[in-house]
């Protein structure tokens, strides 16, 4: 007889305390959760892709840590908080996505792209840049070359790159001050 | 009236035209906007939050410090910044251990937040400062237009931040278009998000696309002339979107995109050129035949 395939969870291999770690980071409400689906069911994102932001917190609240984290449809929500305002228990959903994000990143989960873009912010106090086309067009339409923000005033972007260092932010998106790059 | 004038990134690199229209309009309403030197990205509520929640905070309490600095309230048009600033203003004003583990960063580089100011989008200045019959005052030339909102998410969301009780319904941006002239019409799932926000854009580019091209289809079959956004990053999203969506998926859909600044710009009677109205990628030539 063929041997069944493994459909059988043991509760060892779950991390028992995955839900209050949520909780503590930021998705303190994660355990109100009573199924229901009001998040999924307004879900421009689900509507679309197989994210299913109900399914993401049960799998969160009963332990599946390294599923929850590394599972990239995590970053197919828009935050655009109509879940957080409709969820009839309150549980917040916004607010855990972010905090299993943020636990998804300091695991070592994080897209190319974002790395990208967080690498802009380091280097150039902006996540989106001025580029050449821009300045040029933002001296057609009688403004200055360069806006007057971290990249007219170098103490100001010495300032940001400070504080990043400072909460380790260049560190956990890998950035390389040598290359200037993540 | 005078405010900090929060740039961000979208607007002063990606649409200068939206910071050409909001310096001018602000000029004609006699709204002095004072410029904040050395601020930074905002940083994004969707993509730095969602990476380090304490380094989201900080940056955003430097950029309310230089506000607080100029004693003057802080205010933008993109929906993504005022998210920011809003929500870290709050969360700092209101917590005042968490706002001492921040001021012991910024102290290092001689800032500290105090608290002293409050965050307003620029629709919520026209909407609640100036008011809508005020505005009306100023209308020169009244748009016989067509118009689809668009409210985006983070101008309403989360509410617990906000005034508004409820984003479910809201009129203001409706009245507030109605009262140039324009007609508001309604359209299928207005209240969903344009597609750009929470890294989509940049980490899931065809899922972001993808949201972007039904609001796109449900515009255009309400027979709008043209699209309104409260926001530079929703006005990136669904004007070079519409480029993205005809280059990628050869579908082809030609509706104007405008910030509200622009719009109202239009209805005061300053110049198409001055508010940035030839920079889009979606040609706006029709909205100004119109006039």
């Amino acid at each position: 007889m063929a041997k069944p395939k493994k459909n059988i969870i043991r509760l060892d291999e779950l991390d028992m305390d995955f839900a209050e770690a949520v909780a503590k980071a930021g998705g303190e409400k994660i355990n109100l959760c009573i199924q229901c689906g009001t998040c999924t069911a307004s879900c421009p994102s689900g509507r679309r892709t197989a994210f299913r932001t109900r399914q993401l917190i049960r799998r969160a609240m009963l332990g599946f840590r390294d599923e929850v984290l590394s599972d990239k449809d995590l970053w197919l929500c828009t935050t655009c908080f109509t879940c957080l305002e409709r969820c009839p228990r309150g549980v917040d959903p916004t607010d855990v996505i972010l905090a299993l994000r943020n636990m998804a990143v300091e695991a070592g989960y994080m897209l190319d792209p974002h790395k990208r873009i967080s690498g802009y912010f380091v280097k150039y106090g902006h996540a989106v840049p001025i580029n050449e086309e821009n300045r040029k067009r933002r001296v057609s339409l009688g403004l200055s070359e360069i806006p007057p923000t971290t990249h007219k005033h170098k103490k100001a972007l010495d300032e940001v790159q400070g504080i990043v260092k400072k909460t380790g932010f260049d560190k956990l998106i890998g950035f390389r001050w040598e290359k200037g790059e993540e | 009236m005078r405010y900090a004038f929060f740039l961000g990134c979208v607007m002063p690199n990606r649409y200068p035209g939206l910071e050409a229209s909001m310096r001018s309009v602000a000029e004609a309403l006699r709204i002095k906007l004072i410029d904040m030197e050395g601020a930074s990205c905002c940083p994004p509520p969707g993509v730095v939050k969602s990476f380090h929640e304490s380094t989201w905070l900080v940056i955003a309490a430097r950029n309310l410090s230089l506000a607080e600095a100029l004693n003057a309230d802080a205010t933008t048009l993109c929906s993504g910044c005022y998210s920011t600033l809003k929500e870290a203003n709050v969360i700092l004003k209101g917590d005042p251990a968490m706002r001492e583990k921040v001021n012991k960063i910024l102290h290092d580089f001689g800032r500290e937040f105090h608290g002293s100011i409050d965050v307003k989008h620029i629709v919520e200045v026209l909407y609640h400062n100036i008011g809508i019959e005020g505005l009306r005052n100023f209308v020169k030339r009244p748009l016989n237009l067509k118009v689809a909102v668009h409210y985006g998410c983070h101008l309403l969301k989360p509410t617990r931040y906000r005034k508004i009780k409820s984003s479910e319904r809201p009129r203001f941006l409706d009245e507030l278009v109605e009262v140039l002239g324009a007609r508001s019409v309604p359209y299928r799932d207005k209240m969903m998000c344009c597609g750009a926000g929470g890294g989509l854009r940049s980490g899931s580019p065809e899922v972001s696309m993808d949201i972007t091209k039904e609001k796109l289809e449900n515009i255009k079959n309400a027979g709008a002339d043209c699209i309104i956004t409260p926001c530079a990053f929703c006005h990136l999203q669904f004007d070079t979107g519409q480029v993205e969506i005809r280059d990628k998926l050869g579908v082809t859909y030609n509706i104007p995109v405008l910030h509200y600044v622009q719009l109202l710009g239009l209805a005061i009677g300053l110049e198409p050129e001055k508010l940035g109205l030839y920079n889009n990628a979606v040609p706006t030539d029709f909205v100004i035949e119109k006039m």
